[in-house]
């Protein structure tokens, strides 16, 4: 009897986040490195890693720490870093808004660059997945690369500086992010906002506080959002 | 810093990540958005993602900002790969394998 079977879709995000392991990992070590450079307790380290659970505020104020900068202008600095998070929620919501409470706290808690970069990818790609299936997939990208990403700060801590520089280690976010952006260039509106966003933040980049980006991001939103209606009005006629 | 300080960081940080990241999914729960919101929520990720990875590439924090041709090609070649095969591994694969390549190359020059 051919019955369909609701797609597994938490081992189909457990798949899609597989290869995040390779930004995670390192990003999370180098945190580690840097952490016991600037003389945080392996305590105080993980704890980072485990409520903070994000990479670039993380070393933001980190670097603040050690110049000590004024713990508000830390806190706000590195807030403004995660602000693109908020974003990424507002994105979730018409997606995920009809599950219960907790589950979309945990999801607030685990909304991060590489689970909503991978759901904008699927979601869109199968709209007719149900809330629960969203979740599964969304909670399957995360499930390999949280508790890795307290590990590998962890093993950070304890390798200290002896990581070799020929693995250039560094790259390994750039290029992640660079991966999922190509297929996600579908028509001319998603072009135009990507050009925007890169033009932007480049220009800006020496905003304080990652602002910069934030203002990137808006502009080529608006971007996208017009150059959609334009064509949409061109197919019109 | 005191200890007692950097906790007070760890924490305030920590809860407003969380009610950053939670924010419009806890308010906005299953309501539902207008029609030129969802517009412009449709192009987040690509507003966001060229945005944070394209002063990394131009300016990599390996080389102290200066800008660097095997992590440009590799940026170039990832991107390039990606949107014409919509493959991610085959993308990471080849980012991956052209920066090494060219790393290596220029270290032997160097």
């Amino acid at each position: 009897m051919a019955r369909t079977k609701p797609k597994n879709t938490y081992l189909m995000g457990l798949r899609d986040g597989l290869p995040f392991l390779l930004v995670a990992g390192p990003f999370g070590l180098l945190f580690g490195v840097v952490a016991a450079e600037a003389g945080l307790t392996a305590p105080q380290a993980l704890a980072f890693s485990t409520v903070v659970f994000a990479g670039a505020a993380q070393f933001a104020a980190l670097q603040l720490m050690v110049e000590n900068a004024p713990v508000l202008i830390i806190v706000a600095t590195a807030l403004a870093v995660n602000l693109r998070m908020a974003m990424y929620s507002a994105w979730l919501a018409p997606w995920l808004g009809a599950a219960p409470l907790w589950q979309r706290a945990l999801a607030g808690y685990l909304n991060v660059d590489q689970s909503f970069a991978c759901s904008a990818v699927r979601f869109e790609q199968y709209p007719d997945w149900t809330v629960p299936q969203r979740l599964g997939f969304f909670f399957g990208v995360v499930s390999p690369i949280a508790p890795a990403w307290v590990a590998m700060t962890a093993l950070g801590l304890w390798l200290g500086e002896g990581i070799p520089d020929w693995l250039a280690l560094d790259f390994a976010m750039p290029i992640c992010f660079l991966a999922l952006i190509g297929p996600m260039m579908r028509t001319a509106a998603h072009l135009a906002a990507a050009f925007t966003s890169v033009a932007l933040a480049l220009l800006l980049a020496g905003v304080p506080y990652n602002l910069g980006l934030l203002v990137a991001a808006l502009v080529a939103m608006m971007v996208g959002a017009q150059v959609e209606l334009w064509q949409a009005r061109r197919a019109e006629i | 810093m005191s200890n007692a300080t950097i906790w007070a960081i760890i924490v305030a940080v920590g809860i407003g990540t969380f009610l950053l990241r939670f924010s419009f999914l806890g308010v906005l729960g299953a309501a539902s958005l207008p029609q030129w919101v969802l517009r412009h929520l449709r192009y987040t990720a690509v507003a966001v993602l060229p945005g944070l990875v394209a002063p990394l590439v131009l300016w990599p924090a390996a080389t102290g900002g200066t800008p660097d041709l095997p992590r440009f090609a590799a940026a170039v070649a990832t991107v390039g790969v990606g949107y014409f095969t919509r493959n991610v591994i085959a993308a990471i694969g080849a980012g991956a394998v052209t920066l090494y390549a060219l790393l290596w190359l220029t270290g032997l020059s160097g």
